[in-house]
């Protein structure tokens, strides 16, 4: 590849896909999709989730062959096998979530498996610098990538497939990891890219970003392109309608039902992990009756460890947690779940399901010592079959029946399972985290309905969330945790997303 | 319906891949494959019948002891040494006489069951505070329950004939078996036993809270941790239920015909590891273990008359092996095939918008 000295460095790409068609067994997962990627443009392409972006963008990333349709590069038909063959088209793929080794240098991870490219030194060293400085990420080959983050390790991807020679950049949710002002600096670099003679397909569901940086905008609904539009003059309120079809749901709550009746306070919360470090440092927080506390931060700032520590999955090495009258601090998960916490975990797959149990079975998980799913020692599973049945009904979860393993049920059923499951027997507080992360529009908005009939009634809720528009919308006090430490509260009726994000990264600007 | 079909026909095919695989090890080596099979699959003679009856009792056990640790996700090579360890507890406890009648026999049996316990613990709480694998540990511990109770009887037992046993149990203390053939020797008594474990096990597993626990934390260590199972104290506890089980794996042959304990003679070695190709083969399901116990222990009776047609009796662990190994990959072909006809069925049944998370 030659690097002059003029602005269009990178040779332009143009690729077209038309009338692709994607089975999978009992369902279509793409058809009649047609998507045109100029050369040098940012395409948007929207849609919720489950519309079939991810199956599209695994076929022009050569991850799966199209049962039909063709793709041309540059006029010419090719057909991908694996990621090599796209790749070697100048197709690549940035990832959701990072594929770097920690312990790692930003060198190593770029040149591993494309040692033959440049070598692995100094060669290798020298170009990474060349395009890091070209496009503005800034990035040092010799940095360790454990100690960059998540806005560095996400431009480490980048070059990454630039190293590789991609013309067109994949980038599925970029911005999901990141802060509004990071969200700035990528979009930056993206423009750098483009004006270097790169194409970038942008996937995503955020709508006024898609707005901001796109300059062309691909809808997807039930896995086919339904229309186009031009960022000019597009709205999000159409652009939203194209998507669902419908009007997009929102979080707001209307009324205030808080009372003054703690639910849950912890006073000074420490935990130290492993290494000897605080992950969570002097936490003091109350929840009230009829209350949702919102907590905004950055992942891995220390809200997990908040979540576990409160349902006693870890351990606090100072401090107290009393739930009513309560002092749960040393309370094994079984006895915070008893005395009334439900609990909607951050990895439903992990933590919420066991997925090749049928629905019921896995309404008894985590109320194994409750009523009316075992009697005394022994499960009752008539009971158990019964409440997952009214759970089915009453969340709208969409499946044959009750006999269904979790497993073959889509991301948003699964979620409104536990949702129902979790505010089964009147629990007092509810601890959930990110409870609408990848399910789609509609069960959105159910979720949301039931947390907020739920406050309505008495229930004192957690909420951490990465969605800030779902933490505005649906708190009436938000946290902001940053390493460790809870920094900042906020009203949530005067708040704007860019001061939840400066408050989530201390104040500077990434 | 459609489920016992998908249920029955891996093991099925498991043994006509088996015995196809054998026949051509036995023709390879110049021998008749035709012979083998009339003689694999002709009707044992009653004599053989009974002996295939016992054994089955005491493979089934072993087969359970594992299928409880397979259950929890744990894999509990050491069913072996709690196996003897069991025994050679049991075997001194019994022949003392201590108790005294018919009594003596539930008293042993709990002495079986508690030297299991208490040696798979070992591994269990090396596991939980150490993080030591079962596996390593357990193999360990295989050996040193064969060398401590070779010492152990030599050190207390009695002389016999060139090697050492155990004290004899009072035949006070001796039960009587069933008669099922006339003119064969008898079933062993305690055969009930190998059918009280597998009722217990089903039980256990699919209709108690403890059960429950132990099987979710074997599905889904995260899931269990986060229904608050404490999942450090289900590893012990269902590695000590699996050797209190492993301990009782030699009972029905003690009480039954052999009446004392010494290796090698009057001993059985490797029912631990062959317990371990039974779980696997029933699928830890009950009906499973007690037919694939069956099984074995009828290729194992077939074996003997090979000899006649000059054929080695070891060709039969090639059947058994294969067997394992061809059920293993015909379980999963069927797993991902109801897997798929169950999302296919979601998907048609509700005619949903086509989701990504049916396919990765």
């Amino acid at each position: 590849m030659t690097t002059s000295s003029t602005d269009q460095d990178v040779a332009s790409i143009d690729v077209v896909l038309s009338g692709i068609l994607k089975r999978f067994p009992g369902v279509v997962a793409n058809h009649d999709v047609d998507l045109h990627l100029r050369p040098g443009a940012v395409h948007a392409l929207i849609g919720e989730n489950g519309a079939g972006k991810s199956t599209l963008m695994k076929i022009l990333y050569g991850v799966q062959a199209p049962d039909e349709g063709t793709i041309t590069v540059d006029g010419s038909p090719v057909s991908f096998s694996s990621p090599t063959d796209a790749i070697g088209q100048g197709i690549g793929m940035v990832f959701q979530h990072f594929m770097l080794a920690d312990n790692l240098t930003v060198l190593e991870n770029i040149v591993l498996g494309a040692e033959k490219l440049h070598g692995i030194g100094d060669g290798a060293r020298r170009r990474i610098r060349e395009i890091s400085a070209r496009f503005g990420f800034g990035l040092e080959p010799d940095d360790l990538v454990e100690r960059l983050g998540v806005a560095d390790r996400q431009r480490v991807e980048i070059l990454k497939v630039l190293y590789r020679g991609a013309r067109l950049i994949i980038l599925d949710e970029p911005t999901a990891v990141l802060v509004p002002q990071e969200v700035d600096a990528l979009f930056a670099n993206l423009r750098e890219l483009v004006a270097g003679g790169c194409s970038v397909l942008f996937i995503s569901h955020k709508l006024d970003e898609v707005l901001e940086i796109a300059d062309d905008i691909t809808v997807m609904r039930r896995g086919t392109t339904v229309g186009t539009a031009d960022p000019a003059t597009a709205t999000r309120q159409g652009l939203a309608e194209l998507m669902v079809g419908s009007e997009l749901p929102s979080p707001e709550t209307t009324e205030s039902t808080v009372t003054d009746t703690p639910v849950l306070e912890l006073r000074g919360v420490t935990v130290t992990n492993e290494a000897g470090r605080d992950v969570l440092s002097d936490a003091t927080l109350t929840v009230h009756r009829g209350e949702v506390v919102g907590i905004a931060g950055v992942e891995g700032n220390g809200q997990s460890e908040l979540v576990e520590v409160i349902m006693g999955m870890l351990r606090c090495s100072s401090g107290s947690i009393v739930l009513r009258d309560q002092d749960i601090t040393r309370s094994s998960t079984r006895q915070v779940r008893e005395a009334g916490v439900g609990f909607i975990p951050e990895d439903r797959h992990r933590h919420g399901l066991v997925l090749d149990y049928p629905l019921w079975e896995n309404r008894i998980l985590g109320h194994q010592t409750q009523a009316p799913v075992v009697r005394g020692p022994l499960l009752n599973q008539r009971g158990a079959r019964k409440d997952a049945q009214r759970i089915v009904e009453e969340f709208d979860v969409r499946t044959p029946g009750i006999d269904t393993s979790a497993r073959a049920l889509s991301g948003g059923n699964q979620q409104k399972f536990i949702v129902g499951r979790e505010m089964s027997g009147d629990p007092v507080l509810l601890v959930a985290s990110h409870p609408t992360r990848g399910v789609d529009v509609g069960a959105q908005a159910a979720i949301w309905d039931h947390i907020r009939r739920a406050r309505r009634d008495g229930l004192g809720v957690l909420l951490v969330s990465a969605d800030l528009d779902e933490l505005i919308g649906l708190s009436d006090r938000i946290e902001v945790v940053l390493r460790g430490r809870l920094t900042a509260t906020f009203d949530p009726r005067d708040v704007t997303p860019m001061d939840l994000g400066t408050a989530m990264t201390g104040g500077e600007v990434a | 319906m459609k489920r016992l079909f998908y249920a029955v026909l891996p093991p099925v095919v498991a043994v006509l891949v088996a015995l196809v695989a054998t026949s051509a090890v036995i023709v390879v080596s110049g021998g008749s494959a035709t012979s083998f099979i009339s003689t694999i699959l002709s009707v044992p003679d009653d004599r053989v019948l009974v002996n295939i009856i016992n054994q089955s009792s005491m493979i089934s056990i072993s087969a359970f002891a594992a299928a409880i640790g397979f259950r929890m996700g744990l894999f509990n090579i050491g069913v072996e040494g709690q196996y003897i360890a069991g025994t050679t507890a049991a075997a001194f406890f019994g022949g003392s006489g201590i108790v005294s009648g018919p009594l003596n026999i539930l008293a042993t049996l709990v002495v079986a069951m508690l030297a299991g316990a208490l040696y798979a613990s070992i591994a269990g709480i090396l596991k939980v505070t150490r993080g030591v694998s079962e596996v390593i540990s357990a193999i360990m511990l295989n050996y040193i329950a064969l060398t401590m109770a070779g010492y152990l009887v030599q050190r207390y037992g009695e002389k016999s004939g060139y090697t050492y046993i155990t004290p004899r149990l009072p035949e006070s203390s001796q039960p009587l078996g069933f008669s099922v053939v006339s003119g064969a020797p008898d079933v062993w008594a305690l055969f009930v036993v190998a059918v009280a474990v597998g009722v217990g096990y089903w039980f256990l597993l699919s209709r108690t809270r403890f059960g429950f626990d132990l099987r979710t934390t074997g599905e889904s260590p995260t899931a269990a941790l986060a229904s608050g199972i404490g999942v450090g104290r289900m590893v012990i506890i269902s590695m000590a239920l699996s050797g209190a089980v492993a301990g009782l794996v030699w009972m029905p042959a003690y009480f039954g015909s052999v009446h004392t304990f010494g290796t090698p003679e009057n001993f059985q070695a490797g029912l631990g590891f062959t317990g371990l190709a039974v779980a696997l083969l029933g699928r830890n399901r009950a009906i499973g273990i007690a037919v694939g116990s069956l099984l074995f222990a009828f290729l194992a009776g077939q074996s003997n008359e090979l000899q006649r047609d000059g054929i080695a009796k070891q060709v039969v662990d090639i059947t058994q092996g294969v067997v394992v190994l061809a059920v293993v990959v015909a379980y999963e072909v069927v797993r991902r095939r109801q897997a798929r006809a169950e999302q296919e069925a979601v998907a048609a049944r509700l005619d949903d918008r086509p989701t990504e998370g049916v396919v990765s």
